[in-house]
């Protein structure tokens, strides 16, 4: 492939910017300055889509009605473990009203009537396991229908608790080894792992070194036990779909992360080629994780149009959805680690163990063995089965948990040694960016007012605390966008990737007009449909990095047909022709130009196309990562153990920022599910029944407006050179921070350490009585 | 059942205990108004009843026979925004935009009812409200700039 060789801005404004060559492929677009010298890119440009979803008019999956359309709902099984020996339906099946009913089988990746022997049943794993499904003409229709099911249950002994279930003799989830492609719990799923009654590994990750000869150099060796419970991510619009089977196709409205993702999953269920399968996703309400292939709900909808002839709609409810759709796994994190006298760290070694129920990757993910420096490094991580629905990745999986354990360990080992928690991570921790947000944070947080720990006088205790993040700088490289122009004045940004709420229909634009030198507002953007070149799907932080290069490629190249079409008609050739301000102008003779609208109408066809992809990394990969730095500030109240997070400042980098405030929006959301995460929101389970308690709203602890602090953000502009807008997400790392920061503020604050999620009142009088 | 929504009567055949949102949604296509929960904890199916913002996820229609509803697509009146959905709009007061009509609801009512609210008093009110992009600090702003704007 032809290369050329960018001149692009590299470093943090203010700190350290230079610049830096790389070859890049010759069909890539010149490098933009940094975002000062930018008139779209890294402003706060209002949302594209605001206006519909301010006056009820965007459609989300729900909100679709297709001519014809019948109401799917499913009969769940009402026990953690069983074996079904019949299933009658006959009842059913004469309901009026009912069109259409569906046993799921054993394997549901087989397509088609061979799943529905009567001998073939699924066996019942967990409380919620959908069996029977029905469309009917109407909601009421299918939930009364449902009553007529008769399914003969052989009740079998369950285990739904972590540590029961760990036990020898417990009942097993799954008799032999279990492998996956994809992790539930969101983490990567190392292969072969073995299986001894229903714990499943150990994954060892990268280990380095040898962990005892650390140890054994160490002047301070701690070792703690920090435990997390399991989070749900209740995204306010539940999982569910529209589908419409025909015998030459899908089409199906989805609520997913991945428009693309669904396609395939489709394709590859009910016997399609993947291009006879359409996927669309205009509006979805909320993801957060969970919302990923095709589901059972969407396998059940899609046979029940199959059989029935109808498209169907199946949206979970609000039970459904905290029962079956997913959460985040809990944890037991045993985490070890050594130091030198001069704080440096010479081993650590970790030891976990969680339950992603009957899924998989319930780990403490890579952020010990990543964000600083040591030598010596070790981990083992396992999963427990339980009887209960499969985990499902959630903002930044596995790092929420390993971040709480690790920032809480190096905080003591910060104490002992006697160096300032903010300080010693300057000795700790290389990461130029973090360095900056340190010094950025602590003057905006007011740092140096902190008091030593436990020292505030009287009842109400304030304290202050910080912690640090790391996330991959991960992309998706199969990522495409259309540009097309229109001899109407139509500028249109065109891909298969989803907006979740983020904000990634704004930044495509905005990345498009500032590369034709137009607004905006001027550029219509359509994605979340795979008729479109295939976007990214959404997790991990991929999206922003992922497709706005592509976006801004696409633009780039259609520009250049557009100046080979126009370039006579200014007396120039096409090389020296270029954008801004909504006109083309010769370069150096800014007298000669033509409205950017008067050029698209004279283009020699009605449409001009181009398409595009995200390259390579510029530069090759590296190891580099996103890093933040959050300060809590707290307030406890040591008679009653009610803890109030008064403010939080947040520093964070992202790469080149796109859009300031969907920036910041997104950091307030990752804040505060993280200071929930620290305070509130658990799932309770019955250990007797197996049945989940708080499966509701109202028990189940969210956060409302007032449970919100003063939260300050600082946006770190950070130039890595390595794609044509140099954007990187910000979803995850928003989150990983904050739950430690507040329980470090707590420590501050009382004098005591907590080593277990959520920090319930209870829990705080519990530790005071101890201490 | 006779309805008046949106300032328009109409005429549902519905059995009396249908909630209002199912009635809203699926026979008046007015599909603005969300589920969310099924409970009234979450906000996402508010509507205005008499001005008073209500959960019509379990608001039987019977009980709205004779009274006046309002929903999201009721706010904007002939195209033209209401100052709560302008300032939601400058204040970026939303993400994936589910919670949206509902919050809307929530804060015309409370304007309605008292124009200059502190910022605990949109806190109360708004505490029947779920986000769950956690957007609340810019709904909160929002509601102060729209009560400026009125």
């Amino acid at each position: 492939m032809d290369k050329k060789t960018l001149i692009m801005p590299f470093g943090i404004p203010g700190h350290n910017l230079t610049q830096i060559e790389r070859e890049v492929p010759a069909d890539e677009p010149p490098a933009w300055p940094v975002n000062a010298e930018l008139k779209e890119v890294g402003k706060s440009v209002k949302r594209v889509d605001a206006r519909a979803k301010v006056t009820g008019q965007a459609k989300y999956t729900s909100d679709i009605q297709l001519p014809g359309m019948l109401y799917g709902k499913m009969l769940r099984s009402p026990y953690p473990h069983a074996r079904i020996r019949n299933i009658d339906t006959r009842q059913v099946e004469r309901h009026p009203g009912v069109l259409a009913v569906h046993i799921l089988g054993k394997d549901i990746s087989m397509a088609g009537s061979k799943d529905e022997s009567a001998d073939n049943y699924p066996e019942v794993k967990y409380i919620g396991q959908p069996i029977v499904g029905v469309a009917a003409l109407n909601d009421n229709t299918a939930i009364e229908a449902l009553k007529l099911v008769k399914i003969d249950y052989e009740v079998l002994p369950f285990v739904v608790d972590l540590e029961k279930a760990r036990m020898e003799g417990a009942p097993l989830v799954f008799e032999a080894p279990v492998e996956k492609e994809a992790s539930d719990g969101g983490e990567e799923i190392e292969k072969g792992l073995s299986l001894s009654g229903n714990v499943r590994g150990p994954s060892r990750g990268q280990p380095r070194g040898d962990t005892q000869k650390g140890f054994a150099e160490s002047d301070i060796v701690i070792e703690r036990t920090y435990v997390t419970q399991v989070h749900m991510h209740n995204p306010l619009e539940t999982h569910g779909v529209v589908v419409d089977w025909k015998p030459d196709g899908m089409l199906i409205y989805a609520s997913t992360q991945s428009t693309k993702g669904v396609r395939d999953e489709f394709a590859q269920l009910f016997g399609f080629r993947k291009s006879q399968v359409r996927v669309i996703t205009e509006y979805m309400g909320g993801g957060f994780g969970a919302k990923y292939g095709a589901g059972n709900f969407g396998v059940m909808a899609g046979h029940l149009s199959r059989k029935s002839g109808r498209p169907v709609r199946l949206m979970l409810d609000r039970k459904e959805e905290q029962l079956t759709a997913g959460f985040r796994p809990n944890s037991v994190h045993q985490l070890k680690i050594g130091a030198k006298k001069d704080g440096k760290l010479s081993a650590i070694q970790q030891r976990s163990y969680g339950t992603a129920g009957v899924g998989l990757g319930a780990g403490v993910g890579s952020i010990a063995q990543n964000m600083y420096e040591c030598p010596n490094f070790a981990t083992e991580q396992y999963d427990i089965f339980t009887h209960f629905s499969p985990g499902a990745a959630w903002r930044a999986p596995g790092a929420v948990q390993g971040a709480f354990g690790l920032e809480s360990l190096i905080d003591e080992i910060a104490e002992s040694l006697n160096i300032d928690p903010l300080k010693y991570r300057d000795i700790i921790d290389k990461s130029e960016v973090r360095k900056v947000e340190r010094q950025k944070g602590a003057e905006l947080f007011g740092w140096s007012k902190r008091k030593k720990a436990g020292s505030d006088p009287g009842p109400v205790k304030k304290g202050m605390g910080l912690a640090q993040s790391s996330w991959p700088r991960f992309t998706h490289l199969d990522s495409t966008a259309e540009v097309r122009l229109f001899r109407d004045g139509a500028v249109e940004v065109r891909s298969g990737v989803q907006d979740l709420g983020t904000g990634t229909k704004t930044i495509l634009a905005q990345v498009v007009a500032e590369e034709l030198g137009l607004k905006t507002e001027d550029i219509t953007v359509r994605i979340g449909d795979t008729l479109f070149p295939d976007g990214p799907p959404s997790g991990g932080s991929v999206t922003a990095g992922s497709i706005t290069p592509a976006a801004r490629n696409a633009a780039y190249q259609a520009k250049l047909k557009l100046f080979r079409q126009i370039a006579s008609k200014l007396d120039t050739t096409p090389d020296k022709l270029m954008t801004a301000d909504g006109k083309i102008y010769v370069t150096g003779e800014p007298s000669k130009n033509i409205s950017f609208a008067d050029a698209l109408k004279q283009m020699r066809t009605e449409q001009l196309t181009a398409e595009a992809s995200r390259s390579d990394d510029y530069g090759g990969m590296s190891r580099d990562d996103l890093g933040s730095v959050q300060f809590a500030e707290v307030t406890v109240d040591t008679e009653t153990g009610f803890v109030k997070v008064d403010r939080i400042v947040a520093a964070h980098s992202c790469g080149r920022p796109l859009n300031i405030a969907q920036i910041e929006s997104q950091i307030n959301g990752g804040i505060i599910h993280g200071i929930s995460y620290a305070l509130y929101e658990s799932r309770v389970i019955d250990d007797q029944t197996g049945q989940m308690i708080n499966v509701n709203f109202d028990q189940y602890k969210i956060p409302y407006a007032f449970e919100i602090p003063d939260i300050r953000t600082i946006i770190l502009e950070e130039y890595p050179a390595k794609s044509s807008t140099d954007a990187y997400g910000i979803g995850e790392p928003a989150n990983i921070a904050t739950a430690v920061a507040v329980t470090n503020a707590i420590y501050n604050a009382i004098g005591v350490r907590i080593f277990e999620l959520p920090v319930t009142p209870a829990k705080i009088l519990d530790a005071l009585k101890r201490a | 059942m006779e309805l008046k929504v949106n300032g328009k009567n109409q005429s549902l055949d519905v059995p009396a205990h249908t909630p209002l949102l199912q009635a809203l949604r699926e026979s008046l296509q007015l599909t603005g108004t969300k589920y969310g929960c099924g409970e009234g904890a979450c906000g996402a199916c508010m509507v205005l009843v008499d001005g008073t913002p209500t959960p019509s996820c379990i608001t039987p229609v019977s009980n709205v026979r004779n009274r006046e509803v309002i929903t999201i697509e009721g706010i904007s009146v002939n195209g033209k925004l209401h100052a709560v959905q302008k300032a939601f709009l400058a204040e970026e007061a939303l993400q994936c935009g589910y919670c949206t009509p509902g919050m809307i609801i929530s804060a015309v009512a409370l304007l309605n009812k008292n124009p200059e609210p502190t910022e605990s008093q949109i806190k109360e009110a708004m505490q029947r409200n779920v986000c769950r992009c956690c957007v609340y600090p810019y709904i909160v702003k929002a509601i102060q700039t729209a009560s400026k704007m009125k």
